[in-house]
């Protein structure tokens, strides 16, 4: 198995859901996110990007997440990363764990 | 060249960031202004025309527009259309000159959410403004400012089109905005409109574009630029914030007020018009099928750009600023930083400049007649 620094790890165990004012528009290359409170466009640049940010809300940990949408664990680095900077401009939060 | 910039080059389903001039009667008269405002058109799109526009808009899942004139304020039903727009899940963000900000006005536009506003301002003394905007014009704007902030509106927008008049006045806008709370937004004077006259005598000199590059470099994200000084790029290894390409009909249209849709605001001119949206399809179609924007989705000839080692940098700059002063589109914008455009410029016969489609200037006054009492 491949180590994971313990930042990756946490953020693996977190809950986040997509910021209840933002709006996804699909678009040929993933989808545009607009944010309506800091009205920032952000572009999720793959399909499997959106996808993820999509189902995060309805799992309990960002791990479960990627899990459900089939991204195997040589791809979670990448997706942590692409979440890191989504959670950074606010598209994505941390949700309330149920 | 990155992927993203390849794809948005190809347009996008729905267009992220829209105008729409309501109307072309305006208080003032620019001497630049880009749709040669001040009357208005008598075919105008009614209140439920305008309605039904943004219903489709908001099936398209537009996220904003951008309302302008014109005064878009002057519409009687202003209010009636912005808050519909909000209504259905679309922000606005509009342009004003901001004589009709009364106190009363501002406390309304401060109580609306996903509203953004922009007070233009081409100087920051009235001297220098009102060369370009009209005696009274600074005035005007700085009781509008005034108004929207004792409302507590928040951060609004100060807007400026730079001119070789107003370049050393950068820093001075950026600290008139900070003492208002305001963003700053600069843009960049294009020949389109009135403009077509007055470009000549106002656009910035190839010194001054250094100016305006290093000045956009040192404040990065903290002033806005609606990205349109991508063609400064060719003057350095490192590219301004944003996204470095012409958006017109990929990403970015514009909507007349008689429902006439153009690639984009600067290019309100037959060749460029994709359609109108009273024709069946309305919006949708016209953005999706039309064959002016499937040309502009295609792959563009660097022409006699191709073997400038800066192309990849300026992208051959604007296509209305080439288009309005007779230049090719395919060659160098007229005001690239290598001085090409101006040698080009020097080689364009005046009447072969095309004009701009409509004139909605004001007639000249008639000269005052003197009654005597009898």
């Amino acid at each position: 198995m491949k180590t994971t620094d313990a930042a990756t790890q946490t953020l693996l165990a977190t809950r986040l859901a997509l910021h209840p004012r933002v709006a996804l528009r699909p678009e040929p290359f993933g989808a545009l996110a607009y944010h309506y409170d800091t009205r920032r466009l952000v572009f999720l640049k793959h399909p499997d990007v959106v996808a993820v940010v999509r189902e995060l809300g309805s799992h309990p940990t960002v791990a479960a997440a990627l899990d459900a949408c089939g991204i195997g664990e040589q791809r979670q680095p990448a997706f942590v990363q692409a979440l890191r900077s989504l959670v950074e401009s606010n598209i994505v939060m941390e949700a309330a764990t149920s | 060249m990155t992927l993203l910039v390849d794809q948005l080059k190809r347009g996008l389903d729905a267009p992220i960031c829209l105008t729409w001039e309501l109307t072309y009667a305006c208080n003032l008269e620019c001497v630049h202004c880009l749709s040669s405002s001040g009357r208005r058109d008598p075919d105008e799109l009614t209140t439920a025309e305008a309605k039904h526009v943004l219903d489709q808009l908001r099936d398209l899942q537009v996220f904003y527009i951008n309302l302008g004139g014109g005064e878009p304020m002057i519409r009687r039903d202003f209010f009636e259309i912005v808050e519909y727009s909000i209504a259905q899940g679309i922000g606005v963000k509009f342009s004003t000159n901001g004589a009709f900000i009364d106190a009363a006005k501002a406390r309304r536009l401060a109580a609306l959410e996903y509203l953004d506003i922009q007070i233009s301002l081409d100087g920051t003394d009235a001297a220098t403004n009102d060369a370009v905007r009209g005696d009274g014009s600074y005035a005007t704007a700085i009781k509008a400012m005034d108004h929207l902030r004792d409302a507590g509106f928040g951060p609004f927008k100060i807007s400026v089109v730079v001119t070789r008049h107003n370049v050393d006045q950068l820093d001075e806008f950026k600290a008139l905005a900070d003492g208002y709370g305001a963003q700053l937004r600069v843009t960049r004077l294009r020949p389109s409109g009135r403009g077509v006259d007055s470009w000549h005598d106002l656009h910035p000199t190839n010194a001054q574009q250094l100016q305006i590059y290093r000045w956009l470099l040192a404040h990065g994200d903290n002033v806005l630029t609606g990205d349109s000084f991508f063609h400064l790029n060719a003057l350095g290894d490192e590219p301004l914030p944003g996204l470095n390409l012409c958006g017109a009909g990929r990403v970015v249209c514009l909507i007349d007020p008689i429902g006439d849709v153009y690639a984009c605001p600067f290019v309100i001119h037959d060749e460029f018009k994709a359609g109108n949206l009273r024709d069946e399809g309305g919006f949708a179609k016209i953005w999706k099928h039309s064959t002016l924007f499937a040309e502009l989705r295609e792959p563009q000839s660097a022409g006699a750009c191709a073997s400038c080692g800066q192309f990849d940098a300026c992208q051959g700059g604007c296509m209305a600023a080439k288009f309005f002063t007779g230049l090719p589109l395919d060659g160098p914008d007229p005001e690239c930083v290598s001085g090409d455009g101006e040698l080009a410029l020097a080689g364009v016969a005046a009447e072969s400049v095309p004009r701009p489609l409509g004139d909605h200037s004001k007639p000249p006054r008639a000269t005052p007649v003197s009654f005597t009492r009898k």
